[in-house]
């Protein structure tokens, strides 16, 4: 059983639910109806191109921007309605901000107090999770992007919080700053804090999410477990045999063989696994033994730049994923 | 326990101690009379009272709040006071942290009831330090004495030195008016500068329409005769009529002014920061 972080009952509805959310800005349309769900244990990935209403669509989850339409629900509450709708929520969109000339444990006190309930006891803890403890009495406009960064965990840490948003959080760190905030993510999420994460970094939300939605011109394209997304893409070969050529018809030939092609002088194809066993012996008795036969899994770069561009992945070809009928659109239940 | 007003209250004054324009406001507050008491000291040695006021300045100290109020009733304490109501909300826009303090468990009226009291404060603060440092300085220069009323009787030094601090008082009650029109432009423009510069364009404005031929009718009516209010006090027996006017024209200005400004920050968009 799940429980409200608001009012200590149980059953709640899901940490994020977003439904036909829209923002219209003149006749410009940043956000043009998105669905998504965020359930209790998710480190969610929000992904998608620069401009693509990420931010926008966060902004209006916190309840700093006013929706068009649609509606924006934290366990169940509209953060429109009131500020109440954010207990039990804490992050940030874009860079976290703070007052520069107070320290950072100043500014932590600050924001502690308008939380209430006790957060000002988390101030330590909180402090030594981001391991700041040692400037904290350091005026913030001194701080490094990074070491903003991990105040702005902080300050969400001191919330107590059972879901967190983060916009962007490894932006602007160095290799290092990005393997720590990346730890301290797995860190939360193994702490049973639900994470929501906007990211450019396709790898690390590889690495540390369960869960995607992936937005493109204000729009849904995807949203699911990326092990789905992965699977709908289907499996793609590499094949060298003894003779290319012989082997090209064979494959072309093959009922269930798709996307065939020459690349770098080995053939290309997608095929289920069954599929391949047939071919194996059926180049066989062409006479075109088989010097290799790699699988290619295709990586979340290669479906998001499918899904988004409709265009090549990082290794110049169609991972072939198939959005409408692998990834059904629209909110995964 | 749940943060309330008085959580941002606090916060706001505690946040003034750190910033520069506190101070700026603050010592020219306390500066002005100090440099008055010099002027008359070095002027009066030198050319035996030429200075204008001096006469009146130099029988007794407690003049010399009062004469301060003269000068800077429509430009220096207006920009004193814009210098933190002006600042306030557009601060939060220059730094980004609107969408921090958004974020935790404050509703935006409380916060914008805070930072509210909090400009007030500042102005009452800035007023009463003037006023203070000018009866000292004064008294310094020309003695703790008492003072001609403007209907020409002799108050006593004790009863002078109230009449200064109710005067101080009434001369508040424009400057509440400024600081709901800072409050208006600060959350209005998203600019600090734009929203101090504004506000004091706005009483000088009120200063030239009182000037203009032909409009002298509206004279009553204007904020800029506002701050002069606090000479019914100085009349025998006192003229309460010009005080009483003053609170319901200020309101007249200041309500709207507050209202708007309140109705701006609840319903704006934080996109940017």
């Amino acid at each position: 059983m799940t429980v409200d972080p608001g009012t200590g009952k149980g059953d709640i509805p899901p940490p994020v639910e977003v439904r036909g959310l829209v923002k219209r800005y003149g006749d410009l349309t940043a956000v043009a109806g998105v669905d998504l769900t965020v359930n209790v244990g998710d480190v969610y990935g929000y992904l998608g191109p620069n401009g693509a209403g990420k931010t926008t669509s966060l902004r209006m989850m916190l309840g700093l921007i006013r929706p068009t339409a649609g509606s924006a629900r934290l366990f169940g509450r509209d953060p429109m309605q009131s500020v109440h709708a954010l207990d039990g929520v804490a992050g940030f969109v874009e860079a976290p901000t703070f007052y520069p000339y107070l320290s950072g444990r100043r500014n932590l006190e600050l924001l502690a107090a308008f939380d209430g309930h006790g957060a000002a006891r988390r101030i330590e803890q909180a402090l030594d999770t981001v391991e700041l403890s040692d400037r904290a009495r350091d005026r913030v406009g001194g701080y490094s992007h990074g070491m903003r960064q991990r105040l702005g965990i902080a300050a969400a840490l001191v919330r107590d919080p059972k879901l967190m948003l983060l916009d962007e959080p490894g932006t602007g760190l160095d290799p290092a700053g990005m393997r720590d905030m990346r730890q301290l993510v797995r860190r939360l999420a193994d702490q049973g804090i639900t994470v929501m994460l906007s990211s450019h970094l396709l790898a690390e939300v590889e690495e540390l999410c369960n869960r995607v939605a992936i937005i493109q011109a204000g729009k849904i394209v995807y949203e699911g477990e990326i092990a789905a997304l992965k699977r709908s893409a289907g499996a793609t070969y590499r094949l060298s045999t003894t003779d290319n050529e012989r082997a090209l018809a064979v494959c072309r030939a093959q009922p269930g063989i798709a996307d065939v092609g020459v690349e770098h002088g080995r053939i290309r194809f997608a095929a289920g696994e069954a599929v391949v066993a047939e071919l194996s012996q059926a180049l066989v008795e062409a006479g075109a033994l088989i010097k290799a036969l790699t699988p290619q899994t295709a990586t979340l770069e290669d479906l998001f730049f499918s899904l988004t561009e409709g265009g090549e992945g990082a290794d110049g070809h169609h991972p072939g994923v198939v959005p409408e009928s692998a990834a059904p659109m629209g909110p995964a239940r | 326990m749940s943060p309330t007003v008085v959580t941002v209250y606090r916060w706001e004054l505690f946040k003034l101690r750190y910033q520069k324009r506190t101070y700026l406001g603050l010592g020219a507050a306390a500066l002005v009379p100090i440099i008055f008491a010099a002027a008359i000291h070095f002027r009066h040695d030198r050319h035996g009272g030429d200075f204008a006021f001096s006469s009146y300045l130099t029988r007794s100290g407690l003049a010399m709040p009062l004469v301060i109020l003269l000068f800077g009733a429509v430009w220096m304490f207006p920009l004193i006071t814009a210098l933190v109501a002006g600042d306030i909300f557009a601060s939060e826009d220059h730094n980004g942290t609107l969408k921090t303090i958004f974020t935790r468990s404050l509703e935006r009226w409380q916060i914008f009831a805070g930072k509210g009291l909090a400009a007030a404060t500042y102005a009452i603060v800035a007023i009463l330090i003037n006023g203070t440092v000018a009866v000292v300085a004064g008294s310094m220069e020309s003695g703790f004495n008492s003072l001609q009323s403007l209907s020409g009787t002799i108050v006593s030094a004790p009863k002078a030195l109230e009449l200064v601090y109710v005067s101080l008082l009434v001369y508040l009650i424009p400057i509440a008016t400024i600081v709901c029109i800072g409050l208006l432009l600060s959350a209005v423009t998203r600019n600090s500068a734009a929203a101090v510069v504004g506000t004091l364009m706005i009483s000088l404005l009120f200063q030239l329409i009182g000037i203009l031929p032909g409009l002298g009718g509206l004279q009553p009516y204007l904020l800029s005769t506002q701050f002069n209010a606090w000479q019914g006090l100085l009349r025998t027996p006192i003229d309460w009529s010009p005080i009483v006017r003053a609170a319901w024209v200020c309101a007249m200005y200041g309500v709207p002014a507050l209202a708007a400004a309140f109705l701006v920050f609840l319903r704006r968009d934080v996109a940017g920061g």
